[in-house]
């Protein structure tokens, strides 16, 4: 091998990995930096600055006037809006899935479109629909979950799908074999191999949900979620709690995704060791 | 606008994010199970609530940019056909209007080299942390996309230590910033996109088999020729899905430009915000909406007729 090829093998093994960690780090600056000023104790009204240490944003989260209620309201929608989408999003995977019927094709074609459509069409198509129909005085909390519920149903049906179609039907067959009614393979052997592509659906739609302002604030009115909470202080001078919210989701997020990442794993020793005992006994 | 057989269209990559072409993989069996009919009824919730809460709504959109602009949101407005709306509205809004693809394009640009790299070293030099790393990529997601931009306005603010460093450096000059210009802009964009490159990226090259690669290196191609001639053309579907799910978004964002730019750098997504909720002016609006549309939709067509996956339109 010529000095020319070590070297770009070198370069191969070593600089891309070395590259590639560097952008993952430019992901997580802001992260960082968010964090970091959730212990800032501003001294002035300069609130892009670490002054000092303090704990007080962490003690005292809901100090700014009408932060927590905004947060509560993103929780409550997100959470009506991730069940609705979730429930009528699993139904259409296992129907595109699992079902031959006419019109499946431009069906798989409609499911698609929201996510293509910038945020901003969507939104204000939204608007236009619910103007004409008179809703137009009536913008709040039902006409956000209607929105949130639209964007959230194809990345649903997306991520149910991907799982299903990715399913052994092996394992049907064999219950079926072994005499199993079809409510009984349903049960016992589809929904559970499909549960965690249902999971997963859920948080990606409830965070999608929890985050989304531009689609929001056109079809929210008077109603103030977290996003628009934000961006209204933006122009003021944000209270440093907004970076404690912030972390906060952060870690709740990061420890479910790690939680459930770690759970699979030690399901698949357990599924090994036990496979192993029952061939030794054999 | 489909004219090729459905199924192509539709079948998810493993991120499921997004169209890939070259998937000709037949759909898996299909049991119907159940009534003839179940599928019918498993579908009509959701179908419906598309049809009812998505198309209805472009429907309206379309009407709504076609109202005589003499109207108010107060008063309501009348159905007159004014295509002349479009006309103004570009007219008035057209630099916006630009700055919003250029800016995307950018974006779109700066996403690729970034995410090619990251995309690259998770696909094949991170060996047992892969996985590890995909949930790093996505993490950042989870912290408010609000929050996270707020957050680059402390880094790049006018007397914070990048600045200073580079007012040292004498790359910026002493009154020179890097908020509120272009540059901070982009830079959002590419960094709040990121993801959506990198995933669909990752997705292509991990299918990549690595004997491909090798056979080239056995057939004395250097790791550049190996990377231009094999790597880089099996990941093009990757690249055509990434480039899509960040230029798109992109183009119709407007925090970015709202937080880190001034109005100087200000997006169409900033005047269709602005001319619904701070001046009411819906007929303007919905107009400017649907060009915004129209200009990508007929951007993304002729992109994937170019990018060679046809199967796509």
């Amino acid at each position: 091998m010529s000095p020319l090829h070590k070297l770009g093998r070198w370069i191969g093994e070593h600089l891309v990995l070395a590259l590639g960690l560097l952008v993952l780090v430019y992901m997580f600056v802001p992260i960082a930096i968010v964090a970091l000023m959730s212990f800032n104790d501003p001294t002035s009204r300069n609130v892009y600055k670490f002054d000092g240490f303090t704990l007080h944003n962490w003690l005292n989260p809901c100090e700014p006037a009408g932060m927590c209620s905004s947060v509560v309201r993103s929780v409550e929608i997100g959470l009506l809006a991730t069940l609705v989408a979730t429930i009528l999003g699993t139904l259409a995977a296992f129907a595109l899935v699992r079902h031959r019927f006419a019109g499946r094709g431009p069906l798989n074609t409609l499911i698609i479109l929201p996510m293509a459509a910038p945020e901003i069409v969507l939104g204000s198509s939204m608007l236009a629909l619910f103007v004409s129909a008179g809703f137009g005085g009536k913008l709040g909390f039902w006409t956000i979950f209607i929105a949130h519920v639209t964007f959230c149903l194809s990345f649903v049906i997306i991520t149910v799908r991907a799982r299903l179609s990715g399913l052994d039907d092996n394992l049907e067959q064999a219950a079926m074999d072994l005499y199993a009614t079809e409510n009984q393979t349903f049960w016992r052997v589809t929904f559970p191999l499909v549960f965690p592509g249902i999971l997963g659906a859920a948080l990606l739609s409830f965070s999608l949900s929890f985050d989304d302002f531009i689609i929001t604030n056109l079809n929210a009115g008077q109603t103030v979620t977290f996003p628009m909470y934000v961006w209204g202080v933006a122009q003021r001078g944000i209270p440093m709690q907004v970076n404690v919210i912030g972390t906060a989701m952060f870690l709740i997020a990061v420890t479910i995704v790690l939680g459930s990442e770690l759970a699979r794993r030690r399901q698949a020793r357990a599924a090994v060791a036990s496979f192993v005992r029952n061939v030794d006994a054999a | 606008m489909t004219h090729q057989p459905q199924e192509a269209l539709v079948e998810p990559d493993a991120v499921g994010l997004g169209p890939s072409g070259e998937d000709t993989t037949p759909p898996p069996p299909v049991k119907t199970r159940g009534g003839r009919f179940t599928g019918y009824w498993l579908m009509l919730p959701g179908a419906l609530w598309l049809a009812v809460f998505f198309l209805v709504p472009f429907y309206s959109l379309i009407a709504m940019s076609l109202y005589d602009p003499e109207g108010s949101a107060l008063t309501g407005y009348d159905m007159t056909w004014h295509f002349a709306n479009y006309v103004d509205a570009i007219q008035s809004y057209w630099r916006p209007l630009l700055r919003s693809f250029w800016y995307a394009a950018l974006a779109t640009l700066g996403c690729f080299f970034l995410g090619y790299v990251l995309a690259y070293a998770i696909a094949f030099k991170a060996g047992r942390w892969k996985n590890l790393m995909l949930v790093l990529v996505i993490a950042p997601f989870f912290t408010s996309f609000l929050i996270r931009t707020l957050s680059w306005k402390l880094i790049l603010a006018d007397d914070g230590w990048i600045v200073n460093t580079l007012q040292a450096l004498q790359i910026l000059g002493p009154d020179g910033r890097l908020l509120a210009t272009s540059f901070a802009v982009v830079m959002g964009l590419t960094y709040n996109f990121l993801p959506f490159m990198v995933l669909p990226l990752f997705a292509s090259l991990d299918k990549i088999d690595n004997r491909l690669i090798e056979a080239a290196g056995d057939l004395y191609a250097s790791p550049a020729r190996g990377f231009f001639k094999v790597t880089l053309p099996l990941s093009m579907p990757g690249v055509v899905a990434g480039t899509l799910l960040t230029f798109i978004p992109a183009a119709g964002d407007y925090i970015n430009s709202e937080l880190l730019g001034s109005p100087n750098q200000r997006m169409i997504g900033n005047v269709i915000q602005n001319l619904f909720t701070n001046q009411g002016d819906y007929a303007a609006a919905g107009a400017l909406s649907m060009t915004l549309m129209i200009i990508i939709t007929i951007g993304v067509v002729l992109y994937i007729r170019r990018a060679g996956t046809e199967d796509l339109v």
